[in-house]
């Protein structure tokens, strides 16, 4: 332990405060080394300790009968499905090294969460992904745009999962700091659960899978800062993904499982090494001793510092059973990987860390893993609230046009066709997937049983940004509501919390109040937060991003047969509009797209009627009543009905052409074709079960309105708009091939 | 079924062969150097080797696959599906190689396919010129040959499945990729090694959309009783 001796600013350089310094050297009874600065500072960074989310994040429930895994606990949460199975699922960020590297970054964020998953024992069989971009008017926001998608394609396409669902969106709030969340869920059978621990003394250690370069240095740490115009020097922070490799690991570790001989296994992601051997001694309430010299390398000249650091991807730490070694050499072997001893589990709760008979770090494991200091951010009400929220929409004319603004809306990018985007990822590999790209959720089934997994990831961070409680809400809520619409109960979701500099008191406030909307929507649901992530420090030098906390909510289907798509199947089905429609203009998409204003106080949103309305659509569903079944969302009931009518055999058209009727009368025109009235629904149903539809919508209190039938040719609702569907699919279809210059 | 490392649709197909089609069939490791008693060989889709150097260009090199070669000149059936159809031509068992997809993008859809051949092992259950949707799913699927080659494919009826249009045009804007003549499928002049592009086991079932791809196994079923 005789290394230079160290000075708070080479502290301060590894993200670690004067005070946290103070702190690290209390713990240890002594100045610590080069590689114990280099591990207190990712161990400790906002990344991987959550010391500024976690006395908030403490907020959200994550009780649940059926949850096996809780968040917080591994690397994933696990709920029970029953029939023996059970499934793992996470949601995680990789923006910044997205907005760097967009390929690169966006790739290695898919390897990273379907490492998160099978080191859970799980087979992972569905991704999804959140993007949000820029304005695509700007060349860099297209750039992006092509970079990730691509990136995200070239990994899962490769591992063969397929990516069968997610959202783009597009904002100038995420101009030069894009969001990239990869959502990943597994399957395993329940009683194989495998978990990152290491105990039994004397069991040995194993560093699987590809060798340690210095690729990804201080990643985690790049992570928990802003990024700045000197953000591409930081382009070596970014990592390298393999997914040819991925797949051998994958298989390797899943083979293990029968064997018996594995322990714990862990994920080498953020802070690499470093974190896997301390969260597993941690976990298990032991020590471990390891020597970074065995560690397989692909570059010379590495400083235990720089292995104990590097997020090389597709590696994993295994901990196996003394004496099964063999079995453990044979199935890497097999599969052409690494597989070296590098250290043993010990008494005691210290991790030790050798290069070859030098002892370069000794901490208390679980000092190093949970012992971060926790803050309590300061929290202020930001100043633009006032201004945002005082704007009445209704003080706006109305359009002269509506058929133009339906147009308008259709062709925008958010609104608009992916089709773009999914066709690049392979979506059908497995043979699982039963709901093409395009649904309220993606929908696979689970082959040998009845039943069938349900997926949204969700969020409306407009609502967020002009009200944080109610946005954080509703976000929880239409993932729930997307979900339901298919035939799926919610049972479980994961989050990914992305969000300024957490630092700035208004963006502190932003989150509390987010999570508090989280926190309210989901006791109401009754559905548990089974883990996710925080990613702070979203900002590039035009200001932080939109609040925007990601939902991926699931669901589960007992019987598939009884899935509900969201497009019209036939003609003469009757269509219905399922819920109360109000005044609701602000924050929603037709305001910013026809009158370039996100502002005004966002929809409401009342988790009783939210509640019946999905006791109501999941009985009608179970019944056999629903032909189809849509959410309303952005753009309201004019674009739903479009959307619904842009099946992939056929253009329908919803006819209704008495729709004034309908209108409630304080309700203006353009409120009722393009507002964003929470917990509502278009649903079609046959002729025949008319009756027995308003009757259950009775029982359940559900307002429910006839409002036109399914036909062909010409959407016509009311006087106000007609359009030829051919033309409006144009217009949704085209908008993002126009506007990436590939038609 | 023959598994390299990389390949992905392994067990779709098993999962068709097995639970769809009721049929018996066992994984070969890619490192075997026998095959055991069989009536079909497969060779899956997937990214063998990441696809690195060139689709399908490592996975020849694999140990079992001087015995598919073997299995092949005995006369015995082998179906190559997408990646699988690289590694036959990559083995020289089909003629002709794979460009990168002229939009220089992975593509994943349903596609509409023009049967042209229904004289085969594969495809008798299929009427000639029937248009069947199977999805295809790939980022190097532009299939290439010289003129000349071309010439003895169509003379040899060996073009299988050409990409069309609903209706049943082989027009350049029905084909997803760039190959030559909207070529998604190929037969050897023997008529028991076939590759195609689109993956039959993605359409064997009334739940992903199709059960045209299931035709194939069905044809195989029947011929190789």
């Amino acid at each position: 332990m005789t290394e230079t001796k160290l000075t708070e600013d080479i502290a301060r350089a590894h993200g670690l405060t004067p005070a946290e310094y103070e702190h690290v050297k209390k713990i240890l009874g002594r100045d610590p080394t080069v590689a114990e600065i280099g591990m207190f500072g990712v161990m400790w960074s906002e990344h991987c300790s959550y010391k500024c989310s976690r006395p908030i994040l403490k907020l959200l429930p994550k009780e649940g009968a059926k949850v096996l895994v809780k968040a917080g606990e591994e690397n994933a949460g696990v709920i029970d499905i029953g029939d023996g199975l059970a499934i793992a699922f996470k949601i995680e960020s990789h923006n910044h090294p997205s907005a760097v590297e967009p390929f690169q970054g966006a790739a290695t964020g898919v390897g990273g969460i379907l490492r998160d998953i099978f080191t859970m024992g799980a087979r992972p069989v569905l991704l999804m992904n959140s993007l949000r971009f820029g304005n695509l008017d700007s060349p860099v926001a297209r750039r992006l745009l092509r970079g990730v998608v691509a990136g995200i394609a070239h990994y899962g396409n490769c591992i063969g999962v397929p990516t069968a669902g997610g959202e783009v969106y597009f904002d100038e709030s995420y101009e030069g700091n894009p969001l990239v969340n990869a959502f990943c869920l597994g399957i395993l059978p329940s009683r194989e659960l495998v978990k990152g621990i290491a105990k039994g003394p004397g069991n040995p250690v194993f560093y699987v899978g590809s060798a340690t370069g210095r690729d990804g240095l201080g990643g985690a740490s790049f992570a928990s800062r802003e990024i700045t115009e000197d953000s591409d020097r930081d382009r070596p922070s970014v990592q390298v993904g393999d997914p040819f490799l991925e797949k051998l690991l994958l298989e390797a570790c899943l083979e293990m499982i029968p064997t018996g001989a594995m322990i714990g296994l862990q994920d080498m992601g953020a802070a690499g090494f470093t974190c896997s051997t301390c969260e597993t001694a941690a976990r298990g309430l032991s020590g471990m001793t390891v020597d970074v010299a065995k560690v397989p390398r692909r570059e010379t000249g590495m400083t235990p510092y720089e292995v104990l650091l590097s997020e090389s991807q597709e590696r994993m730490l295994l901990i196996a059973e003394k004496g099964k070694e063999e079995i453990i050499e044979k199935v890497f072997s097999k599969w052409d990987l690494h597989a070296e001893k590098v250290g043993e589990v010990t008494d005691g709760n210290i991790l030790k860390v050798y290069d070859g008979e030098k002892l370069v770090a000794e901490i208390p494991a679980k000092a190093l893993a949970d012992e971060s200091p926790v803050y309590l951010c300061a929290e202020k009400e930001p100043a633009y609230l006032k201004d945002v929220q005082s704007f009445d929409p209704l003080t706006l004319p109305e359009p002269e046009n509506y058929r133009e603004v339906l147009k308008r809306l259709l062709d925008h990018p958010s609104i608009a066709s992916k089709e773009w985007v999914y066709r690049q990822y392979d979506h059908m590999v497995r043979t699982d997937t039963v709901f093409l790209p395009g649904h309220d959720a993606a929908l696979i089934r689970i082959k040998g049983t009845k039943k069938g997994i349900a997926v949204s990831t969700d969020c409306n961070s407009v609502y967020c940004y002009l009200d944080p409680y109610e946005g954080g809400k509703i976000a929880v809520a239409e993932a729930a509501r997307n979900v339901v619409a298919t035939g799926g109960v919610p049972v479980g979701l994961t989050n990914c919390l992305n969000f300024g500099n957490p630092m700035d008191p208004e963006i502190f406030w932003q989150f509390h109040r987010c999570v508090e909307g989280m926190r309210d929507a989901c006791l109401a649901m009754n559905v548990p937060v089974t883990g996710g992530n925080v990613s702070f420090y979203n900002e590039s030098p035009k200001g932080a991003i939109y609040p925007t906390p990601t939902i991926g909510m699931v669901g589960v289907l007992e019987d598939i047969d009884l899935r509900v798509p969201s497009f019209f199947r036939k003609e003469g089905d009757v269509i219905f509009l399922v819920g109360e429609t109000g005044n609701d203009l602000g924050g929603t998409h037709y305001l910013a797209v026809q009158h370039g204003l996100k502002k005004g106080l966002p929809p409401r949103l009342d988790l009783e009627r939210e509640k019946n309305l999905f006791q109501f659509i999941l009985k009608a569903g179970k019944d056999r009543l629903l032909m189809s079944c849509h959410d309303i969302s952005e753009g309201g009931l004019a674009v739903a009905l479009a959307e619904c009518g842009f099946s992939r055999e056929k253009l329908f058209a919803a006819q209704c052409p008495d729709l004034e009727k309908i209108k409630p009368d304080p309700v203006r025109v353009d409120a009722f074709l393009f507002g964003e009235t929470q917990s509502r629904m278009v649903v079609t149903i046959e002729r025949k079960s008319a009756e027995a539809f308003l009757q259950l919508a009775r029982e359940c209190g559900v307002g429910c309105a006839e409002i036109g039938t399914v036909g062909t040719g010409k959407l016509k609702l009311g006087k106000w708009i007609e359009a030829p569907m051919k033309e409006l699919y144009a217009d949704w279809q085209e908008s993002l091939p126009k506007r990436i210059g590939v038609i | 079924m023959v598994v390299f490392p990389g390949s992905n649709c392994d067990s779709d197909c098993f999962h068709s062969i097995q639970d769809v089609m009721r049929q018996p069939v066992d994984y070969v490791w890619h490192k075997e150097t026998s095959l055991p008693a069989c009536d079909l060989v497969i060779l899956p889709g997937g990214f063998s080797y990441g696809d690195y150097l060139r689709t399908g260009g490592i996975a020849r090199f694999s140990p079992v696959m001087r015995e598919v070669a073997r299995h092949a000149k005995e006369g015995r059936s082998v179906i190559g599906i997408c990646n699988g159809f690289q590694i036959l031509l990559e083995s020289g068992l089909l003629p002709g190689a794979m460009l990168r997809n002229r939009s220089l993008s992975f593509r994943c859809e349903f596609v509409c396919l023009r049967v042209e051949n229904q004289e085969t092992i594969f495809t008798k259950n299929f009427k000639k010129g029937q248009v069947v949707r199977i999805p295809i799913a790939h980022g190097e699927g532009n299939y290439f040959c010289d003129e000349k080659t071309l010439a003895g494919l169509i003379a040899g009826n060996q073009v299988v499945f050409r990409y069309a249009t609903p209706g049943g045009a082989a027009l350049d804007s029905a084909n997803p990729n760039g190959s030559v003549d909207n070529i998604a499928g190929i037969i050897n002049g023997k008529g028991n090694v076939l590759g195609m592009m689109p993956h039959p086991e993605r359409a064997a079932e009334d739940i992903l959309g199709s059960q045209d791809g299931k035709k194939i196994w069905e044809s195989l079923l029947e011929c190789l009783k």
